[in-house]
């Protein structure tokens, strides 16, 4: 008789979506035991919502979901942590002030019969399941006085070692050095000879190329692959997530694009050998007036500390910094202001003011050049209506509260709020992130438009297309160093996915 | 997703009056429970509802008007000072400390011309006020721990200067502001309503208002639209120190007597009427409206229930069963707003 292999998990038809959003579409999706599963898509695709049904994170959904072939409902990550279903989430879950060992036991520590921990039990098992992950070092040490990447080997190895069968690893290699990559992945090979299945996203495909038995890869929602590693290349597995063909709404950028030649006009930013603990690494680069400059990378790849730089809200280790050719030290964002540098973060909730109307939101970076002490309301008023009418925030009501306004009309009175200062070097960071086809063409022109009076304007972003759609020169930044620079050239997705 | 987030939002406002009501709610709560306590007292008490009672729940509460002013400010950009108590009493001793007291007061004190006196005092408390903003902006102490430590520094000055003692004399200005009257009307009342009004006015008119709300609202925000968030909250915890000292003073000369602890009932009393009056504990909601309908609220309350006949100390129980529910109202008020604002 022929020995089949059934899969430890099953789901089938799976559909979910957010608020009338289809975020899933009928995905099936089977893992089997002692096997290393690697998921690809784009940001958005519907990897992270299909684990977090898996982990019983999200509840409600429709589909069938089968453990060991049994129908199965979790009701909150509690159950599926109970069915053996573990998950390393993207961002450090971690106690920094409690001791190695104490993490590694995290929620489970060895007691006696009185109900008292015992230390010396729990630190030496500690150590010898660190010493499987090939970490040594004492499991007494305080957690947070370690690198980042060793912190997150040890919430992975927490995660690894808690007897789950199923261990799903969202990006886990985004902070780490390439020889923690390499340990990682010689504790995975090894747990998957004693026979755990492992889920395995990342944005690195080279990595899941290398580590995984089978690739899936998700577009829009659906499943649209799935091959066994060693049967496919880095290049087709890029082409899968992004498609060919009519089906993208938007203009997709797969065809080439040439970049035009740079601008030789007056330097506004000079960045030089900046670093930052392990977050960047002698990043050097220029921007220019008149110049739209993308910077393009992976979650996690430096470009938030960089933008949070430049306007002053964090300090660098080491490396320079000079706006209009005067070297900067900022103490402050105000001081990051007064220089004409202005930021918009990604997210609109770190940068407005949610209960107070528009035209208080827009005013505010202006307010000490109109009102020594005295508001004048009126002429705030006046300042917010020009620029709602400009840039078509709707509905038009200056009054109304900013939190009443869809997420792609804040997006507007986030740059309306320093089109009227305004600066001389703009950071924008993620500027069309969850914005519909409309209102992201709005932001790419009035984008444009800033370029043309004589601005210069980064763009910081992890998806292709927001950098494509707007850059001039595109900076490809990758764990923190820049890895290569097009300008004057041919660029596509393709390119930036492959420098990438 | 991305359309989730385009649902055109002008038709929201249209939701009608409950809508607006629960937006309200932090505004409307306090004035119902201040309509409600009024009515309650005026019915089960003659003697309540008269001019003079009102004349005299104005004084009672003038002291602690006048010290809410800056707590206001803190509040409002969601920090807090638990040192205002402690800062009246040392500026208030500090007042009485540089004016020549009477043969028989047992104190070393150093005396000088009044208008001197009242300045020291007053450099004294923005001093003190001064080292709480560098504590919570430049070494970056949590408010709530800095104030603390401040709280026991303050009470230890005013130890170090009165030794157990009790002082009276303080200068003619601040004793006339603290205890006389002009035309019927206690200066005291007139200096609460003044301080009250010009704390308003810097809260609405004036642009270091605007950045108090703002910081309050999200200082996230406020850092990022390039503000000096922290010369910001230096500046009102300076204010607060200021504006107790104040207080501190005119109270000393209101009660007759310098003396050690003799503040410390106005702590809490001055936390109270602003968060009772509906300024979010949160930051960026409410302003000087809210503290004079909460000083209303408390002043009613303390003065209402020595009208009634009540067991003395059930009073202090009562007040402190109406104040947790003002917090109750203050933390529901401000889901109920963020649930509006979603």
């Amino acid at each position: 008789m022929p020995e089949v292999r059934s899969p430890i998990l099953e789901l089938k038809g799976i559909t979910k979506s957010f608020g009338g959003v289809e975020a899933l579409r009928g995905v099936d999706f089977a893992l089997y035991p002692g096997e290393i599963h690697g998921l690809v898509g784009e940001n958005g695709a519907g990897k992270s919502t299909l684990m977090k049904i898996i982990a019983g994170v999200h509840t409600e959904f429709s589909g069938r979901f089968l453990i060991d072939g049994q129908e199965t409902h979790f009701r909150s990550a509690r159950d599926a942590h109970a069915a053996g279903i573990a998950m390393v989430h993207q961002e450090l879950s971690v106690a920094p002030d409690l001791t190695v060992a104490e993490n590694v036991f995290l929620g489970n520590q060895p007691t006696n019969r009185l109900g008292l921990v015992q230390w010396r039990r729990m630190a030496r098992e500690a150590g010898e399941q660190l010493a499987r992950f090939g970490i040594d070092l004492d499991p007494m040490s305080r957690l947070g006085d370690l690198p980042i990447g060793l912190q997150q080997l040890i919430e992975i190895a927490r995660v690894l070692f808690s007897g789950a069968r199923i261990v799903i690893l969202d990006e886990p290699t985004s902070a780490l050095s390439p020889p923690e990559v390499e340990r990682l992945f010689a504790t995975l090979r090894r747990l998957r000879e004693e026979g755990t299945s492992i889920v395995f996203i990342s944005h690195f495909i080279e990595d899941i190329l290398r580590v995984s038995d089978t690739v899936t890869v998700f577009r829009n929602g659906r499943k649209v692959a799935e091959t066994a590693s060693a049967a496919t290349s880095k290049g087709a597995l890029i082409e899968a997530m992004i498609g060919r063909g009519g089906e993208a709404l938007e203009h997709s950028y797969t065809d080439d694009l040439l970049l035009p030649q740079p601008s030789d006009r007056a330097v506004v930013l000079k960045v030089d050998q900046l670093s930052l603990a392990r977050s960047l690494q002698d990043v050097s680069f220029e921007a220019r007036a008149g110049e739209v400059l993308g910077i393009y990378g992976f979650m996690g790849c430096g470009q938030q500390e960089l933008s949070r730089i430049l306007f002053g809200k964090l300090k660098p280790d080491g490396g320079t910094l000079a706006v209009g050719g005067r070297p900067r030290t900022f103490a402050s964002t105000a001081a990051a202001r007064r220089a004409g540098v202005a930021l918009v973060p990604e997210s609109r909730r770190d940068m407005l003011f949610h209960q107070e109307p528009v035209y208080k939101n827009v005013s505010i970076s202006i307010l000490d050049r109109i009102s020594s002490l005295l508001l004048k309301p009126a002429h705030e008023r006046d300042i917010a209506k020009r620029q709602v009418d400009q840039l078509q925030i709707r509905p038009p009501v200056v009054g109304l509260d900013l939190g009443m306004l869809s997420g792609g009309n804040q997006q507007k009175v986030a740059l309306a709020k320093w089109l009227t200062y305004p600066p001389k070097l703009l950071v924008l960071c993620e500027p069309t992130r969850g914005m519909d086809v409309g209102a992201k063409n709005d932001v790419i022109n009035i984008v444009r438009d800033l370029r043309a009076r004589g601005l210069a304007v980064i763009v910081l972003s992890t998806e292709p297309e927001t950098v494509l759609s707007l850059a001039d020169r595109i900076l490809v930044l990758k764990r923190g160093a820049v890895v290569r620079e097009f300008k004057n050239e041919l660029v596509s997705k393709d390119r930036l996915l492959e420098a990438a | 997703m991305a359309s989730s987030e385009t649902v055109p939002a002008a038709g929201r406002r249209a939701r009608g009056l409950g809508s607006f009501l629960r937006s309200q709610m932090r505004n409307i709560a306090p004035f119902l429970t201040l309509i409600f306590l009024s009515a309650f007292f005026a019915f089960a008490s003659p003697s309540f509802a008269t001019l003079d009672n009102l004349g005299n729940i104005l004084t009672q509460v003038s002291v602690t008007g006048i010290i809410a002013v800056g707590l206001t400010f803190v509040i409002l950009c969601a920090e807090i000072d638990l040192s205002i108590a402690s800062i009246a009493n040392v500026t208030g001793i500090a007042v009485a400390y540089f004016t020549l007291q009477e043969s028989y007061v047992n104190i070393a004190n150093v005396p000088l011309p009044g208008a001197v006196a009242i300045l020291l005092a007053i450099l004294l408390c923005a001093l003190l006020g001064l080292v709480n903003a560098l504590g919570l902006t430049v070494i970056g102490i949590p408010s709530f721990i800095m104030t603390l430590a401040m709280m026991q520094i303050a009470a230890g000055i005013s130890a170090l200067l009165v030794r157990g003692q009790i002082a009276y004399k303080v200068p003619d200005l601040i004793a006339t502001l603290g205890s006389g009257s002009i035309g019927g009307i206690p200066w005291i009342v007139i200096v609460a309503a003044v301080m009250l009004l010009g704390g308003h006015l810097v809260l609405t008119y004036t642009r270091f208002g605007r950045y108090v709300y703002m910081v309050g609202g999200n200082r996230e925000a406020a850092e990022y639209s390039g503000l000096n968030v922290k010369l910001i909250l230096g500046a009102v915890m300076v204010i607060s120190a200021v504006c107790s000292g104040i207080g501190g003073m005119l109270g000393v000369a209101h009660f007759g007597s310098a003396q050690q602890n003799e503040f410390d009932t106005y702590l809490l009393d001055s936390i109270a009427a602003v968060v009772v009056g509906g300024t979010s504990l949160f930051g960026g909601r409410g302003g000087i409206g809210n503290t004079i309908v909460g000083l209303f609220v408390l002043g009613v309350l303390n003065n209402g229930l020595d009208h009634v006949n009540i067991d003395s100390f059930l009073k202090i129980l009562i007040r402190g069963l109406i104040l947790l529910a003002a917090l109750v109202i203050n933390v529901y008020a401000q889901r109920l707003r963020e649930k509006a604002a979603e």
